[in-house]
């Protein structure tokens, strides 16, 4: 079988503000929405980008010293999670999957709470409800339902927020992805669908799951979409602005397809160089979200040197406490397995947890005597 | 006190519940102007509005997936399967999502959703509307399952699941629909519990258990065998997760003779689990090894073949001769 061409190569009608040399591209339907993006704001989008690729070298880094069972990486995809993250209000609620540390990152989520998920300690890091992001989704595109169910609510109940989802290319296969843009469509529901197409579904390329451009599919659902470049935070920023106003207009959802590529493997479990020509790698390398963001500072007059100090800065911090943190951590109470299954009692589940209470209870003598022992 | 039929009983729990909790919405396919393929939502589309009682597309994953962000938001959906066959496309969301929200997060995230299944045959229906997958959601954590056979439960049970915080899978028995019963309308939220059984007539040799469309046909099987003297004591299960072992394991100790009955197919059903619960607890006061008088381990057969399917009132006497060790269909093959 011959692989189809993987529809994100495709440059035409690709949305972009920098391009990949740094050069600012004028473009006149995005400008206006990020015509308030000057020096110091680009700055602070750089070191966003920064920081969060420093999470995710920590993170891939203590999986390899079994500090974590297994991560995620988003290498490569750091603009467009801070572009989008960027352009949200507190109060817009997202629905992520596993790979979006950016967006958690936007919104105050401690790099710590972020990682301890995969490092077992728990499910969930942070309170949905305190930061207006739900626990990431494992399940591949579940979450673009709970998203459109969301913003449902919030036109039946008069709210003024939007809600965002974001998925892969990979998820635009599910059953779930397209009946979520059925149920946009057909309630006007204010949602945004983001979907970072990183061209990469573990080792199937985006050609196996769309013969087109992704983006070219929510038009059909009544849906309309922007194609940007992934790699482009200013572009990325742009298209989510456009898309929350849209939202919060009364004009319904939009589908975002972010052009990236995921640079690093599926998970730390992965192993790409079974599956991927390395010369790829050293294509979108060229196209790197950061670097451009840089050349393009430079060209503004900014110090390079001072910039990359002044963002690695920030990163040094934000790992330094993320060390600490993870390596800190307690296990959880074994009697904790039994905890929020339900959140009233429930008499079968209860009779296992007093049994096996009592099976714990005829080691507790001997327990407390190995600790003395150690002692 | 008031005759209704099953089912106004649940749309009379239904309204109860939407006028008391402006949070409470419906969610369903075909649940607004035509009230639903059965009628169960009859005038509250009318009465409520379109955003109380929401018409969907037909997509059974779609409906409890975004019934899940309609929780997020603070609602309390209540959400209609047509037919039992039908809620495999929505295995995913129920199981992955509905029933493991609330440990994932910590107990952060409730997920109060009612999902209402009609459920079970006997009404001469093509292939698909006639199943009882009960077993596949009692056997995940984190669900309530529960099966009203009454009216009233019907009308008490529907407000209860609504305002229980855990996602309830109420199962109704859609043989029973058009059955009239007495029912209190004034009954508080403080009846029975959701989880408990209920003990439907007394007895003294045999304890039967049943739950949904069977526990009328095991009434009537309890009847019946008043004729050969026995006294069979009829336990309504209600409560399918979890089971009320305290008073099932209450009967067969007076008893000592257990029978479980179910639509649903023999193999890893609940009977299985009643038979070891009870086993477990009552080992010592049994008088003979408990018997399952259910469907058989087959997909649900064409109509006109159901009759052989559903365990009728002579299939649960002949099971009830077995516990007696009276004359039965087996005998023949005893040593």
């Amino acid at each position: 079988m011959t692989n189809p061409q993987a529809a994100g190569e495709r440059g035409e009608e690709l949305i972009q503000l920098i391009d990949p040399s740094g050069r600012r591209t004028p473009h006149g339907e995005f400008d206006p929405w990020v015509d308030d993006i000057e020096v110091e704001a680009l700055r602070r989008l750089h070191t966003d980008m920064v920081a969060i690729r420093r999470v995710d070298q920590e993170g891939t880094a203590l999986q390899r010293q079994g500090e974590l069972a297994l991560w995620p990486p988003l290498l490569g995809q750091e603009a467009a999670q801070i572009g989008a993250g960027r352009a949200l209000e507190d109060d817009d609620f997202i629905f992520p999957s596993y790979r979006e540390t950016g967006l958690a990152y936007c919104r105050g989520i401690s790099a710590e709470d972020t990682l301890r998920v995969w490092r077992g300690n728990a499910y969930s890091g942070w309170d949905p409800f305190g930061k207006n992001m739900a626990t990431p989704q494992i399940i591949i595109g579940a979450q673009a339902l709970h998203a459109v169910g969301y913003a449902m609510g919030i036109k039946y109940d008069g709210g003024s927020q939007a809600a965002i989802t974001f998925f892969g290319d990979g998820a635009t296969s599910q059953g779930d992805v397209n009946e979520a843009m059925v149920f946009a469509a057909s309630y006007q529901a204010p949602v945004v669908f983001f979907c970072q197409n990183n061209h990469w579904a573990i080792s199937e390329p985006v050609g196996v799951q769309s013969l087109t451009n992704i983006a070219d599919r929510s038009p059909g659902f009544g849906i309309p979409s922007l194609r940007v470049d992934g790699n482009d935070v200013l572009a990325c920023l742009a298209a989510t602005r456009i898309a929350l106003d849209r939202a919060r207009s009364g004009n319904g959802p939009t589908f975002i397809e972010a052009v990236t590529y995921r640079m690093g493997p599926h998970t730390t479990a992965d192993d790409p160089t079974r599956y991927r020509d390395a010369n790829e790698l050293d294509l979108w390398a060229a196209k790197d979200p950061i670097e451009r963001l840089e050349r393009h500072l430079v060209d503004l007059g900014v110090d390079e040197a001072e910039l990359k100090a002044a963002a690695g800065e920030v990163a040094d911090s934000v790992a330094a406490s993320l060390r600490q943190g993870i390596i800190g951590l307690q296990d959880p109470e074994p009697m904790e397995v039994f905890e929020n299954v339900y959140s009233q009692p429930h008499a079968a589940l209860d009779r296992q947890r007093e049994h096996y209470a009592l099976y714990r209870e005829q080691f507790a003598d001997a327990s407390s005597a190995t600790e003395e022992g150690a002692r | 006190m008031s005759k209704l039929t099953f089912g106004k009983a649940l749309n009379a729990g239904m309204r109860q519940s939407m006028e008391a909790d402006p949070k409470v919405v419906l969610m369903g396919e075909d649940i607004g102007k035509l009230g639903g393929v059965f009628r169960i939502t009859d005038g509250l589309q009318k009465d409520f509005g379109e955003h109380r009682v929401i018409d969907t597309p037909l997509a059974e994953s779609g409906i409890v997936g975004t019934a899940v962000g309609m929780a997020y938001r603070g609602f309390r959906p209540v959400v209609e399967i047509q037919f039992d066959g039908f809620v495999y496309p929505a295995f995913d969301q129920i199981v992955s999502q509905v029933a493991k929200l609330h440990y994932r997060t910590h107990g952060m995230v409730s997920m109060p959703l009612t999902i209402r299944i009609p459920f079970g045959g006997g009404i001469g229906s093509p292939e698909h509307h006639s199943e009882s997958p009960e077993a596949y959601f009692a056997h995940t954590a984190g669900l309530r399952v529960v099966s009203p056979s009454t009216p009233q439960d019907a009308y008490v049970m529907m407000q209860q699941a609504i305002a229980c915080d855990d996602p309830v899978v109420f199962f109704e028995p859609k043989r029973r629909y058009h059955e009239r019963g007495d029912v209190d309308l004034e009954a508080a939220l403080t009846g029975p519990e959701m989880g408990s059984a209920a003990v439907r007539r007394p007895g003294t040799d045999v304890t039967l258990v049943a739950y949904g469309a069977q526990v009328k046909t095991a009434l009537a099987a309890a009847t019946a065998a008043e004729d050969d003297d026995i006294s069979v004591e009829v336990i309504d299960l209600r409560s399918i997760s979890p089971i009320d072992f305290d008073t099932i394991a209450a009967s067969v100790r007076k008893t000592g003779r257990l029978v479980v009955t179910h639509e649903a197919s023999q193999n890893l059903g609940l009977g299985a689990e009643i038979t070891a619960g009870i086993t477990e607890r009552c080992f010592y006061q049994l008088e003979h090894a408990p018997v399952r008088v259910t469907g058989f381990d087959i997909p649900y057969p064409y109509s006109k073949l159901e009759m052989h399917h559903l365990p009728d009132l002579d299939r649960i006497l002949d099971g009830v001769d077995r516990v007696m060790d009276r004359p039965n269909s087996l005998s023949s093959l005893e040593g």
